[in-house]
């Protein structure tokens, strides 16, 4: 009977769901708040944090300060606002008709 | 007994459709006007009635615009097809158009010059009805050199809309003779000259403006030879390195006039393959172009982790300026812009682009 879960039940491919609401982040990228549904994998958080954080450092070391940035993507929009050397991140999904909104943005 | 040429109109926004047949009522021909809310009824519509002209959304469930144009240019080759969309995506326009579709109208443009739009379908109900449901339609791996050349010697009067991405450029022919020239800020004979380097693009007649004040004297033929020499050349290698010279004196000129003209501070190009960067308005050419390849790598590598599609752009405000980030293809484009505000700013910045990468 095992038999059929050995050989399909080993699949782990699933549609992951986008990530939506707010997260805190401090300056070492620890997650300090966050609204995000905790079903929705931490190490991405985790890993949402980190680059925000970078994209913010590497602007300071070219001379560029920011202090917002936002990432466009087709399907999601992040939108980052620095915070004493950590950041308050945003995360908002986007529909056909939203993204199309926020490309004009 | 006199036939009124019909009207199909398909959205599935009723207060739209009460809007459109109201707005094409008024059309001098005063056409018979039907209208659908889904794609079935329509078909069924067009099975029934001898329509000239079909006015289609483009986002309805079930069966959308397009996948209904491509019905209706197999099924009924002879009805003249127009979109009208409240999509404002370039994509859009253009998969309508590859589809074969004789006008596509953005719903707020529409809108905004509604007589204008009448005049279109006023004309394209004119056309069916001279054509006789005879005559060939669409034009593909044409020039448009070889387009302006049919429009010029067939004697015709249009304006002629070209557009490539977010840039737009218009030719004004009147009776056979180009009479104007607009592209990317320049006009006349300057401006034919730039739209002739467009490799790509798509293009629409929209109705004369015999009024169009006349900026270009010399005939068409003569400055389409002279374009086409000056293309070869470039495409050339250049002879020495005078000349060469002068060429990427004048290719700097052009930008920085780009950037001023729109009102950017900066912009600097990255590849993203070779690593190479380019800049102009800024000293910190290298350091601003680090910061990009750096975003379109994180950027990346986000999208591809959360899923979330390909990346549109970077947005970035800071005390003294912002930021846009695009990547097109292996290239990466960082454009700084005032910190004041500034109005379209993405819009902006693409065309600034569009226009730095011609």
């Amino acid at each position: 009977m095992g038999i059929l879960k050995k050989l399909f039940g080993g699949s782990d491919a699933c549609v992951q769901q986008l990530p939506a609401g707010t997260v805190t982040v401090d300056r070492q990228g620890r997650v300090v708040t966050s609204t995000v549904s905790s079903t929705f994998p931490q190490p991405l958080l985790h890993a949402i944090g980190r680059d925000v954080l970078e994209l913010f450092r590497e602007a300071r070391a070219g001379q560029m300060a920011l202090a917002e940035v936002s990432l466009h993507f087709g399907s999601l929009r992040i939108t980052a606002r620095e915070l004493r050397g950590g950041a308050i991140i945003f995360l908002f999904p986007q529909s056909a008709m939203s993204a199309q909104k926020n490309a004009r943005q | 007994m006199e036939t009124r040429h019909k009207i199909l109109l398909l959205d599935d926004d009723a207060d739209w459709l009460a809007l459109c047949r109201e707005q094409l009522a008024i059309l001098p021909s005063r056409p018979e006007i039907f209208t659908a809310g889904n794609a079935k009824r329509a078909l069924a519509l067009l099975e029934s009635e001898k329509v000239r002209v079909l006015i289609s959304d483009l986002k309805m469930p079930r069966i959308d615009g397009l996948q209904m144009i491509s019905i209706v240019r197999r099924r009924f080759p002879s009805i003249r097809t127009v979109v009208l969309s409240g999509l404002e995506d370039e994509e859009y326009r253009s998969r309508a158009y590859a589809l074969g579709v004789d006008l596509f109208w953005l719903k707020s443009e529409m809108q905004r010059n509604a007589k204008l739009f009448n005049e279109c379908v006023e004309a394209l109900l004119g056309q069916s009805d001279r054509d006789g449901d005879t005559g060939f339609r669409g034009l593909q791996s044409k020039s448009l050199m070889d387009i302006i050349q049919m429009e010029c010697l067939s004697r015709a009067s249009t304006v002629l809309r070209v557009t490539r991405g977010p840039l737009v450029a218009k030719l004004w022919i009147q009776d056979g003779e180009l009479r104007d020239a607009e592209c990317e800020g320049a006009r006349g004979e300057a401006a034919f000259r730039r739209l002739l380097a467009w490799k790509t693009g798509a293009f629409e007649n929209l109705p004369p403006e015999p009024d169009r004040e006349r900026t270009i004297e010399r005939p068409v033929n003569a400055l389409l030879l002279e374009s086409a020499q000056s293309i070869d050349e470039t495409n050339q290698p250049a002879p020495d390195a005078e000349s060469e010279e002068t060429s990427l004196h004048r290719k700097t000129m052009w930008k920085l006039a780009q950037l001023t003209r729109e009102g950017a501070e900066f912009v600097v190009m990255v590849s993203l393959e070779k690593g190479d960067s380019e800049g102009l308005g800024t000293q910190n050419v290298s350091a601003l172009a680090g910061w990009t390849r750096r975003a379109a790598e994180i950027a990346r590598r986000l999208g591809d982790r959360l899923e979330a599609g390909p990346l549109s752009h970077i947005a970035g405000e800071g005390l003294d300026r912002q930021t846009v980030m695009l990547v097109h293809g292996d290239r990466a484009f960082l454009v700084g812009w005032p910190a004041d505000p500034v109005e379209n700013l993405l819009d902006k910045s693409r065309k600034l682009v569009a226009s730095w990468e011609s």
